[in-house]
Parts: structure tokens; sequence; C-alpha cells
């Protein structure tokens, strides 16, 4: 079943939260999770690997470089569950 | 010779989350021992039900995340190297003259089988990206220097249940080299998991008394079957006595020497005639400045194994002679189990309180002592003399032999 948007951006501020102690709360739109939230990239890896386990998609090693911000992820899900 | 001092001491064991805990249960003669409750006992039908898992998980300790980026062992060794790094009161301004030199025999052994199982059932796409920081041998020597932000290299001692009181000869060799002023050292094991449990069972290393769990690590006693499987880390700060004083550091115990010394035996049987061992011994004792008439306590090795504590006798016997038969021993793996790389930094930990208090700790569940080795075995705490000089002896795998020298000040 796909998720909307708001389900997508609430799952993945779970997941931050988890992997890092970053508050769900911090994790919304705008935000660029290496300037604003502060995540190393072994972590992106990780919540990444979470990700497509939580939503059902599949996030190639080529797009994660672009999901800079929480918005890039959270579009990204959302299409890629279509 | 430069002295080296204790000055500070951590632990999380089967027996309590701190030292002081788990030095008073050691005396109250309480057991670490319990049965698993873990599924994976019945799922798995192990041939050995119970085990010394750490009386305070990690989970109650530290925090979540900390929790999720590191192994079991490495979690432990923080928690430990923490009580010690303050017990000694934050040691040295200069963090690049501090080094960490830390044991474990296995390593991220759960992390390992775990990253595994989530393959085998899932795909290489759910393996985590921190599984091989986190399974990594060097994970905790990295994690304690990490976490107290000492510079002065982290280095890792790996020779199975040797690995602990080496990490500890070590740290004597580094300090007197003049290549650190405090160096901490100890080990760490967490490997209570279904496989190492098959595994060691498998070799019939293990204890199979299944009905008594706190009954069934017994040094020396005539029906001793095995060794029990435990978990923990202990940590000691070892500073020059130079050094401890111009801080007016409080000073437990001297470590006067420490020696290693090989088998090139049998990877798993211990030599039977107890050369590798002595001559540990010996050489720890003359790295003290120090004889064997000097020793009046032993922390020995002794896991509860038919032929291993046998091993350790002969070789005990080689050194000392009849005298052996006076000194005063201390098994005290019979409260807490084997903890592996663990185990050497635990059993020092427990006789540096031993040369410091004047108290050699009990030995537990000794009913019936195996007139094959007849030593002055420490059944209830007994007063030390003022001037304690004990070893603590630790064998591994491999053919390893580890002895360290701790002295009362």
């Amino acid at each position: 079943m796909a998720h909307s948007k708001d389900e997508v951006l609430a799952g993945l501020a779970a997941l931050v939260n988890d992997e890092t102690g970053v508050p769900a709360e911090n994790v919304v739109f705008g935000k660029s999770f290496a300037d604003d939230l502060d995540i190393d990239s072994i972590s992106m890896m990780t919540i990444v690997v979470n990700a497509e386990e939580e939503f059902g998609v599949k996030i190639p090693d080529d797009k994660v470089s672009e999901l800079v911000t929480v918005d890039d992820a959270v579009n990204f899900i959302v299409s890629a569950q279509a | 010779m430069t002295t080296i001092v204790v000055t500070g001491i951590g632990a999380t064991s089967p027996l309590g989350g701190n030292v002081r805990d788990s030095w008073e249960a050691l005396l109250r003669k309480e057991s670490g021992i319990r049965s698993l409750t873990e599924d994976w006992v019945q799922t798995h039908e192990l041939p050995v039900t119970f085990a010394g898992r750490v009386k305070v998980p990690a989970v109650d300790v530290l925090e979540r995340i900390e929790i999720k980026r590191l192994d079991p062992s490495a979690q432990l060794a923080v928690i430990a190297a923490r009580e010690a790094w303050k017990d000694a009161g934050e040691p040295g301004d200069d963090k690049e003259r501090i080094l960490v030199d830390f044991a474990t025999g296995i390593g991220g052994l759960n992390t390992l089988l775990d990253a595994w199982d989530v393959m085998k059932e899932k795909g290489a796409r759910r393996v985590l990206p921190m599984t091989i920081p986190m399974l990594m041998p060097n994970a905790a020597a990295a994690a304690i220097s990490m976490d107290l932000s000492t510079r002065g290299g982290a280095r890792t001692c790996v020779s199975a249940c040797a690995s602990g009181t080496e990490s500890i000869a070590n740290a004597v060799d580094h300090l007197r080299q003049g290549i650190a002023d405090v160096v901490i050292c100890g080990g760490t094991e967490s490997v209570v998991h279904p496989l190492p449990i098959a595994a060691f069972a498998a070799m019939h290393a293990l204890s199979t008394r299944n009905d008594e769990p706190a009954r069934a690590s017994r040094p020396y006693d005539v029906n001793r079957d095995g060794f029990v499987l435990g978990e923990g880390a202990a940590v000691l700060i070892l500073e020059t006595k130079e050094h401890a004083e111009a801080r007016g550091a409080k000073i437990y115990a001297e470590i006067a020497g420490g020696a290693v010394t090989s088998d090139a035996h049998h990877i798993t049987a211990p030599d039977p005639e107890g050369n590798g061992a002595a001559r540990a011994v010996l050489d720890a004792l003359a790295n003290a400045g120090l004889t064997p008439d000097d020793v009046n306590h032993i922390n020995a090795h002794a896991t509860s194994t038919p032929v291993g504590d046998i091993a350790e006798y002969t070789a005990l016997h080689k050194v000392f002679g009849d005298r052996i038969k006076e000194i005063p021993v201390s098994a005290t793996k019979s409260a807490t189990g084997h903890l592996l790389g663990g185990t050497g930094a635990l059993e020092a930990v427990f006789t540096v309180l031993a040369a410091h208090e004047k108290i050699a700790p009990p030995t537990l569940n000794l009913d019936d002592q195996d007139d094959k080795i007849p030593l002055d075995v420490v059944v209830e705490p007994r007063a030390l003399p003022d001037n304690v000089v004990a070893i603590s002896n630790s064998f591994g795998f491999g053919g390893h032999n580890a002895v360290v020298v701790i002295k009362s000040v």
C-alpha cells in the first residue's frame, strides 16, 4: 500500500531519530540531512537501507547522493512507491 | 626500574555493573551464573543452557545511539572504561600521551552473526553500513579512545583467553618505554550467542551442569566438567608512579611486572608439563625484580576444565615447589564464569583489590578437592599480609600464557 507524503515524512523522521537520536520533530521539509541535521554519510546509508525496507522501495546507490534534503528523500520515496 | 601503578579500575561483570558491586558480590560468595532465558536456547537445542551474562545490561547504562553503534563487546568496554577513567580522576591533560591497549578474544561476533542472518533472510541490500566498524576486533579499543578522546594510539591485543592479562603486560612495557604517561588497558568479551556455545560445547570445553548453573564452575573440584561462558569487561588505568604522584592520584597497587610466553605445543590443549606457563610466571617475576619466594597470593586461571586446572597446578608446582601448598590461591571464575578476552582484566582488578584491601577472594563450589591438585584454595575471604605480592595468570587457545605481578603499596 502506497504511503502518503505525510506518512513518508513521519516514517522517515522515525528512522532518522532511531539511527541518530535527532528528534523526529526536527526532521521537516526544508532541512538538509548533512548541513541542518548533522547526519554523517554512514548514518545516511543506514537510514537508506532501513527506508527501503520500511517503504518497500529501492533507492539506487547513485541516487543516495542526490537525497540532500528531507524534501528530496520524501519525494523520491513517494514517487518510487507509485 | 620505573614503577607502574594502578590509579583507576572499572568493570561490568556477571557479578555487578561496576567494580564495587562485583567485588562485594564476590566476597559474599555470590554466583553470576544463571540459566539463559533466550528462545534460541530451545530453538537450537543447545547442550549447554546457562552462562554468566552481565548483571547490569548495557542497554540500562548507555544511550540508545551508543547501543546501536557499538557491538555488545565494545559497549561493555566503554562502560568499564568510563568507570575506570572517572575513578582515576581523569588523568592527564596531554591526550596524545594517553594510550589504549585493549583486549578481546573474539571481537564483534554478535554483530557479524546478526548481519549474516539479515543477509540470508533479506538479501545483501539490507546489510547495514556500520557492520564492519562494529565487528572489527579493534572496535573496543577504538571506542574507548574515541569516548575519552585519547590520542596516544589505540592498540588491540588478541590472544584468546590470555588477551586481558597480555594487555596489562603490554601496558607496563609501554609505560617503561616512555611512549605514554597513562595507559588504559584491560579486556572485554560478549559472545553469549548460540554459535560459540555450540562450538565450545562441540569441543567438550563447557560444563553441562544445566540443572545447577551456579554450581557449574568449580575449579579444582573432583567433579568439575568444563568452563562456564561469561561476559563482561574490565579496565585498569596504569601510569608511572611519578606521574601519579605528581597529580596527587590515589594508588591502588603496583603492576610490578608482566610476561608473555607461548607453548608451541597444541592449538587448544595446554602443555601437560606446564613449561610455557611456568616460564611466564618466572619471567613475570623477573620482570618485576622479584622471585617465587616473594609471592603470597595467586589468582589462578583455573577455568574448571579437567585438564586445564591440572596443567596450571603442574606449572605452579614447577615454579614454587612444595611451597605452593602454602600460597593462598583464588579461582574467581567459580563466581564469574570465563570472560575469555575479558577474563584476565577482571581477575587483575580483583587481584588489585586483594592487594589493596589485603583480602583474598573466595573460590566457590569446591566441595571435594581433586587430590591431584593439592593447592591451598581460598574458599572463604581470607586476610592477606600487609605486603601482598600476587600473580594473576591467564592462558589461551593457541598456547598463549600471560602473567602479571601485582604488589600492594
